[in-house]
């Protein structure tokens, strides 16, 4: 039938819809959504919220789980395992962290790298074969070493460990220190303590490097007792260790009473010294800090400085713009121009009076301070946006209405209006959070806060002292860059989704 | 309009002068500085007696402001430059800041205006939401992280772009030679990453609520095509926010970027707010503290009144 043909239906066929039951007011069928879940929903269909949102999470487990599960505490700390690379004995099955990386060495170098191996399997002293020393558990070398020649000069491409490549210290220790020592060698079967090196010999290049078990010349290349150079790929190296009177070979020199002078491979003391083989899974720091503990500690203390801030400048700035937009008139001129002198000052300017007033007083703490210095500045954009809500909502009808039922200003206030700023409110305060992390690990870059100690760090700290080793070893600044920017995207990415959920009509100008 | 530019001006001043008594009060109570009794102690006796360090804090203040007033003298540096005149120091230091961020709002103001019109454009399609992506990671990294970046691939792994800023003395005595622009290429590029996708997020946000307006509508429908409507209506309308917000970047080239500076070695007013801090040469601080607020008081005004003379519905609204 065509819409034309309407006026023509027949009278008997015509007949009134719904004409025997009269439609009352039906109880919804479904449960009304309040306006939380209402936002859940929205928020749930955006994708890359979500997804930040699990982020977010994640990076929190991470900076709150990872000491209890971590073998080395925050103030854990080895200066000779410094810069080391990030290694795993269970990552390193399929590639990763294996705590290794490739260098071309020229003969002398390679020398040195493959008299580690050497020395290591030459327990005692008795001399081992090249070829034992590549064998060697402790070799640094883990493949490659073939030589080949460019312009006239030896080079070997090897796959070097570099917690291996420590090789040896010296090390001063008391007569019991010697002892336990001793005894650990024998309870564990590894061997702890090597020959001592004739360190006041002729053949001596280093007096503090341990490596040098051989005989060398003054510029380090290895020679025999004659003092010809030996080449590499063809001699074996000669040893040079230090003998007792009666001749047999020394493992410690006494330099000082009750005090012995001895030779140590640094993997094997590691293992001594903390029950476990070294494997640090993000590697370590220049002062030898585990970076991936020092990453969590940083990390929980950029978050935990970020929270405390959102919620006091979430309680400031509400009540703050609640009286300002609801009063309005000479209030609200008063306290704007409160705010405007306060929004004028440099955050930087207070940041560095609070430090230098405040902190190298000694009053409070680097964090109370710069929770201050973040308080005192970042509550003005939360007042900002309930004063404007305020404004949108005071003179409706319901408000009205509210008032002249004879409710109080603070009812009227907080039951009436404020809840429709909360949405605004949430979704500032999450957006506070990316913030106080930039600023803060700025500060901390700067070096105008201060809060690196041995049992706390911030991420700005791990990037100013990991910039040092930028272009040799970048994974010490990597790790914590990486952290802070996907904190920063994270954040930024679910406080947008949270406020076009909360605002439905902001939706799509602004991704 | 003019009565409304004056008072907002005025209030600007109310404000800074607040501001700066503040700060000298709060400057003036930390640990006094002790006389250094260089090679010109006598002079650096005199001096400190005309400026009152050893009369009451809101004396000082008096003779401070007098000072400003009359013979434009913001104090003396002790540490950083030994008895020279704090404006001088300051303004030595303005000219690498300047540069450093003049370039890179030359070089990210058209890129990130047009990578926000093409994706305003492409509203979403694939390239829109390419561009969105890339515009959302790039606002939220810190630059910091971008200078390293830009350090190790540009610097370290191809040795393109020296690491740091030439000394003035390595390029040659000014500020002007091909070395020194070489070497300023990272820093720019490191401050350029978020100004860029800023911009272009804010310019994609208005062209494209600009886009969808009724009066876009019309002007198609009265026969311009496409392209003509977009030039004429959509893009004059939509720069109406988006220029006060480049005019207060402008503005904030002389604020520059403290962490930049400071990664590249710029010898910049960063570099010199950080060592008047580390050393406390207060007169120095009190000055370039002061210097930052004016920038950031300024930038605000500008874009308050910048809406009131390219749009004139604000200055109408404001009668």
């Amino acid at each position: 039938m065509k819409p034309t043909d309407l006026g023509n239906i027949p009278a008997e066929k015509l007949e009134f819809a719904h004409q025997s039951d009269i439609r009352h007011d039906v109880k919804f069928e479904t449960k009304p959504l309040n306006y939380f879940q209402d936002a859940w929903l929205r928020f749930r269909k955006n994708k890359s919220s979500v997804i930040a949102f699990i982020i977010i999470i994640a990076i929190v487990l991470f900076a709150f789980l990872t000491p209890l599960f971590s073998r080395y505490p925050v103030s854990f700390s080895d200066g000779i395992y410094s810069k080391k690379l990030p290694k795993s004995f269970v990552l390193s099955k399929i590639g990763i962290a294996t705590g290794t990386r490739e260098r071309t060495l020229s003969d002398k170098g390679y020398a040195y790298t493959l008299g580690i191996g050497i020395a290591a399997a030459d327990t005692d002293g008795q001399g081992a074969t090249k070829q034992e020393g590549l064998a060697c558990e402790f070799s640094p070398i883990v493949s490659g070493g073939e030589l080949y020649t460019s312009h006239n000069k030896n080079y070997h491409d090897c796959v070097i460990d570099d917690y291996l490549e420590t090789g040896f210290t010296y090390m001063q220790v008391t007569e019991s220190q010697y002892e336990d020592m001793l005894a650990w060698q024998e309870e564990s079967g590894r061997q702890l303590i090597y020959p001592m090196v004739d360190i006041s010999s002729d053949f001596n290049f280093s007096r503090t490097d341990a490596n040098y078990w051989y005989k060398t010349d003054d510029s380090g290349n290895p020679v025999n007792s004659l003092g010809e150079r030996l080449d590499i790929n063809k001699d074996e190296l000669e040893e040079n260790y230090l003998r007792n009177t009666d001749g047999s070979i020394a493992f410690y020199q006494g330099k000082a009473s009750n005090m012995k002078y001895v030779r140590v491979l640094y993997y094997n003391y590691f293992i001594y010294k903390n029950g476990h083989e070294p494997a640090f899974l993000l590697g370590t720091d220049g002062a030898g800090y585990d970076i991936l503990v020092r990453l969590a500690s940083g990390t929980r203390l950029s978050l935990l400085l970020a929270i405390c801030v959102s919620a006091i400048n979430l309680t400031i700035g509400a009540v703050y713009g609640a009286v300002e937009g609801y009063y309005g008139g000479l209030v609200d001129l008063i306290l704007e121009r409160v705010s405007d002198i306060i929004s004028g000052v440099p955050f930087i300017i207070v940041a560095t009076l609070f430090q230098l007033h405040l902190v190298a007083t000694g009053k409070v703490s680097t964090f109370t301070a710069l929770l201050f210095a973040f308080v005192l500045t970042g509550w003005l954009s939360t007042a900002y946006n309930v004063r404007t809500q305020f404004y949108r909502f005071k003179n409706q009808e319901y408000v009205l209405a509210a008032r002249t039922l004879g409710a109080k200003d603070l009812r009227v206030m907080f039951k009436h209006i404020f809840p429709n700023a909360l949405g605004t409110i949430i979704t500032s305060s999450v957006l506070v959070i990316p913030s106080v992390i930039f600023s803060e690990s700025m500060l901390s870059y700067l070096g105008i806060a201060n809060m690196n100690s041995s049992t706390q760090t911030s991420l700005g700290t791990m990037l100013a002292n990991g910039q040092q080793y930028l272009s040799t070893f970048p994974h010490i600044i990597f790790f914590p860059a990486v952290i802070i920017s996907l904190l920063m995207i994270s954040f930024n990415l679910f406080g947008n989704g949270l406020r076009d959920a909360f605002n439905p009509t902001l939706r799509g100008s602004e991704d | 309009m003019f009565k409304y530019v004056l008072k907002r001006i005025a209030l600007v001043f109310v404000t800074f002068f607040i501001i700066m008594t503040m700060c000298f009060i709060l400057i003036k109570l930390l640990q006094p500085e002790k006389p250094m009794l260089g090679a010109q102690a006598a002079m650096e006796l005199a001096r400190r007696e005309a400026l009152g360090y050893n009369k009451p804090i809101l004396v000082q203040y008096a003779i401070y402001l007098r000072n400003i007033l009359t013979k434009w003298d913001w104090g003396t540096s002790w540490e950083i430059d030994y008895m020279a005149p704090v404006n001088e120091v300051i303004f030595d230091r303005l000219l690498p800041t300047v540069l450093i961020n003049l370039y890179s709002m030359v070089f990210s103001v058209p890129f990130g205006i047009i990578i926000g019109i093409y994706a305003a454009l492409k509203k979403n399609r694939w390239q829109d939401h390419l561009i969105s992506t890339w515009i959302m990671i790039f606002v939220s990294v810190p630059s910091y992280v971008y200078a390293f970046i830009v350090q190790y691939f540009l610097s370290y792994k191809t040795g393109w772009f020296p690491l740091i800023m030439s000394s003035y003395a390595d390029a040659g005595g000014t500020f002007f030679s091909w070395t020194m622009f070489r070497s300023m290429v990272l820093p720019v590029l490191a401050l350029s990453f978020s100004t860029i996708a800023s911009l272009a997020r804010y310019t994609r946000a208005e062209l494209t609520e600009v886009l969808t307006s009724d009066f876009m509508l019309l002007a198609r429908t009265k026969g311009l095509t496409s392209r003509q409507a977009t030039t004429r209506h959509a893009l004059r309308n939509a720069m109406v926010p988006i220029l006060p917000m480049i005019i207060s970047m402008f503005i904030g080239v002389l604020d520059g970027s403290l962490i930049i500076e400071k990664i590249f070695a710029v010898p910049g007013v960063g570099g010199l707010y950080l060592n008047s801090i580390n050393l406390l040469d207060y007169d120095v601080f009190m000055a370039v503290g002061m210097f930052y607020t004016f920038i950031n008081l300024s930038s605000m005004i500008v874009i308050d009144l910048s809406y009131g003379f390219i749009d004139p519905r604000v200055r109408m609204g404001e009668r």
